[in-house]
């Protein structure tokens, strides 16, 4: 059997051992926790409470603006004090949500367990995962119930769980592969139910085997009379991706500017699966979600279970505080992941990692002109000319970098990771991106 | 809080790898042939080399009024390369000349590192072929005593131009010739560690060297073939001049196209051209249709189909 992967990417540091062996356990509930309106991809919310309102944990307190969107809930019963923007993960801020916690943990009433999954209708999963607020939680927060919404004319056969986690650093995937492998495969059913897909791939890749381990003997036990297949994947970045997942583990490739549907094919990611599985097991709506907090300049690293709205402030605190040489916070992992400038900030629905970065990682470096060495070709997945791309918006010749292909990047950052002469060439074709996108809505 | 962070564009990783350690990386690779070019020709190709390689570096250094006199390595490397073509006893002046030219005209008139369109070492070579002809392609060509420190020294044809030298001479490098071209095993010792590094890819060299093996069937069968191959300076054109990173394209089916023009050219005019030896020319030749390649060849977009498959 040749090798599971995809042409491109690289091997960068994979920096895993800081927090892969942490087992995952309970963060504090703070005193105060601000829950922006804005969490996915898509709409943002409206409030459905006002302030001096009685929340219960669990409630839903933000409602969906559109049908790309997804709820927000209390992540802590109390007061709500505060309806305003504040600091959001994007840079700029944003309505927020603030709520006292009385430190009771009152659930709400709507937290009862559904049906079990052998009676539920594909329709009644669809409409669970909008009423419990799922998005996809890898990072990107796409709406779940809008993935297990396709048009009519749409036949979905095979439902791909993302297990890769192909970002360095961040192990958050790893340990509820250890820990939560049966609601992950739960959630994979219901995924493939409400889907009427045939198959379900759950993807690992090969540098995690303990994962592998635990993910194989769940399958056999948890499959019933599904189809699911669980795929060793080479280790590379970026694997997770998912146009880079289905390669990898179908053959099939997602045509540029289509979505995976077009291949009939739905990537979920296992977070996701796991946030599935306790909504129906528990009627349990997304307001916590599991969050690495790594690098070199946290004193503790850990994987927590984190409320929705917490002040990353507090996430280092409870972590032992940040080194004295740290530089730079990242929100998500190393290569895709939103710099900060300052720790308070809520963690949101798309929160994977907490990166603490220290001096060695954080070295301005000047920029030289391209050498034409080619080797951002080569680690292109998407096989596109990022030097050239790169080149065309530094020169602000927009049409030059949407011909050779500016639109079809989903910005992995390998051509800047490569690039010998430094040149920042993944934010130059976020540029021509932007500028692109710009036109066509002219 | 109390401390400042930087705010950047991800990705927050960058390899390790800078312009200085891939021209190192080419050093590195160059060390084996400098290394053999002393032991065949003696202290005449040290000093060729080293004062090659010094007057690039100086001459970069007075162009771009820069402190540091390494920078980057290129030009180091320009004038090493430079060194390597010429003949191991050269008068000084010569050399000087070229390393100039090399750096000066074929690389900073063009705008630096990055944006010259010929391979400079080969610019500087291609003037001195033209002006001082004699000084480089004349009877210049020293025979290869090994350990011999002597002064005395005695010249011959090249094996390009007798054909009658045996293919094990070929190989371990005890031929007449210019400095770095001779030894067939140290070009491929260098030439190999450059691709385990990642700096040249299979395609130009391999379609190179294949052409040229193919031609040389014409002239006289398999050992003909394998003589071209070895004699002259395919192997060094091929691996290290023909795969500069900046003077050859970046994609894929380019790198094939480049190296086959490399290949044709070069036995074109080896076979019925009037100067014995067509590296030099069929490289930078084919140095200025490099843009031109890239923009023809842009490869195939992942999960793109083309019209007719569709």
């Amino acid at each position: 059997m040749s090798e599971r992967t995809f042409v491109g990417g690289i091997h960068p540091g994979y920096f895993k051992d800081f927090s892969s062996g942490k087992p995952i356990a309970s963060a504090r509930a703070p005193a105060q926790v601000i829950i922006s309106l804005h969490q996915n991809i898509g709409a943002p919310c409206e409030p459905v409470v006002q302030v001096g309102d009685e929340v219960k944990m669990g409630q839903k307190i933000g409602e969906p603006k559109g049908f790309v969107s997804a709820a927000i809930f209390a992540s802590v019963s109390g007061k709500v004090t505060k309806i305003e923007p504040f600091n959001h993960p994007l840079g700029n801020p944003l309505p927020a949500i603030f709520i006292e916690n009385d430190g009771q943990d009152t659930p709400d009433e709507g937290m009862k367990p559904q049906k079990p999954l052998e009676e539920l209708s594909a329709e009644e999963i669809r409409q669970i995962a909008k009423d419990f607020g799922l998005v996809g939680l890898g990072g990107a927060t796409f709406p779940t119930h809008v993935k297990l919404s396709p048009p009519p004319e749409v036949k979905i056969d095979t439902v791909i769980i993302n297990g890769a986690e192909c970002e360095p650093f961040l192990t958050a995937d790893h340990r509820q592969m250890l820990e939560q492998a049966d609601d992950i495969v739960y959630g994979l059913k219901a995924f493939m139910k409400a889907l009427g897909a045939t198959k379900g791939i759950i993807g690992v890749e090969d540098n995690k085997p303990d994962a592998l381990a635990s993910m194989g003997k769940a399958v056999a036990e948890g499959k019933g009379e599904y189809d699911i297949e669980l795929h060793s994947l080479h280790t590379k970045y970026p694997q997770g991706a998912e146009k880079m997942l289905i390669k990898a583990t179908t053959g099939r490739e997602v045509p540029p500017g289509a979505l995976p549907m077009a291949v009939n094919v739905v990537n979920q990611n296992g977070g996701t699966a796991v946030a599935l599985a306790e909504a129906i097991k528990l009627g349990k709506p997304l307001y916590e979600r599991i969050v690495t907090i790594t690098g070199p300049g946290i004193k503790e690293p850990a994987n927590l279970i984190v409320r929705n709205g917490t002040l990353v402030k507090d996430l280092i605190e409870q972590c032992g505080g940040m080194t004295e040489d740290v530089r730079k916070l990242v929100l998500g992992g190393p290569m895709m992941g939103l710099s900060q400038a300052t720790d308070e900030v809520p963690v949101i629905k798309g929160t994977s990692g907490v990166l603490l970065l220290t001096e060695e990682f954080v070295k301005e470096l000047p920029i030289d002109p391209c050498i034409k060495c080619g080797k951002c070709l080569e680690v292109c997945p998407m096989a596109l000319m990022p030097n050239f791309i790169g080149s065309a918006s530094e020169k602000n010749k927009i049409e030059l970098a949407e011909k050779y292909g500016a639109m079809d990047c989903f910005e992995c950052g390998c051509c800047t990771y490569t690039c010998p002469a430094k040149r920042p060439l993944v934010q130059w074709i976020r540029i021509a991106k932007g500028e692109i996108g710009a036109r066509r809505k002219k | 809080m109390d401390r400042k962070l930087v705010v950047s564009s991800s990705p927050h990783l960058r390899s390790p790898e800078n312009i200085q350690s891939v021209m190192l990386d080419v050093m590195v690779a160059l060390f084996p042939v400098a290394l053999m070019a002393v032991f065949l020709f003696g202290y005449r190709a040290l000093i060729t080399m080293v004062l090659a390689t010094l007057v690039a570096m100086i001459t970069e250094t007075l162009i771009v009024r820069k402190e540091d006199w390494f920078g980057d390595g290129s030009s180091a490397v320009t004038g090493l390369l430079l060194a390597l073509t010429l003949p191991p006893d050269p008068p000084w002046w010569v050399v000087v000349i070229g390393s100039v030219v090399a750096v000066g005209i074929g690389k900073h008139l063009f705008g630096g590192v990055g944006n010259n369109i010929f391979n400079p070492a080969l610019v500087g070579r291609a003037v001195l072929v033209v002006s001082w002809g004699a000084h480089i392609a004349g009877d210049v060509w020293i025979k290869p005593t090994p350990f011999n420190f002597a002064a005395d020294i005695v010249t011959e044809a090249t094996p390009l131009a007798t054909k009658a030298a045996s293919l094990g001479d070929l190989f371990i490098g005890t031929v007449s010739g210019s400095l770095g071209e001779t030894s067939a095993l140290a070009l491929i010792i260098g030439g190999i560690w450059l691709y385990h590094r990642g700096h040249i890819d299979w395609r130009i060299p391999g379609v190179f060297i294949a052409l040229v093996f193919v031609f040389g069937l014409f002239d006289g069968g398999f050992n003909m073939g394998l003589y071209h191959v070895l004699a002259g300076g395919v192997l060094l054109g091929a691996l290290f001049m023909a795969t500069d990173m900046v003077t050859s394209p970046v994609t894929p089916v380019g790198k094939l196209i480049f190296g086959g023009g490399c290949g044709l050219i070069t036995m074109v005019i080896r076979l019925f051209g009037s100067y014995p030896e067509g590296v030099m020319f069929s490289i930078l030749l084919m140095n200025s249709l490099t843009p031109l390649i890239d923009n023809l060849t842009l490869p195939k977009r992942f999960g793109e189909v083309k019209q007719s498959d569709a």
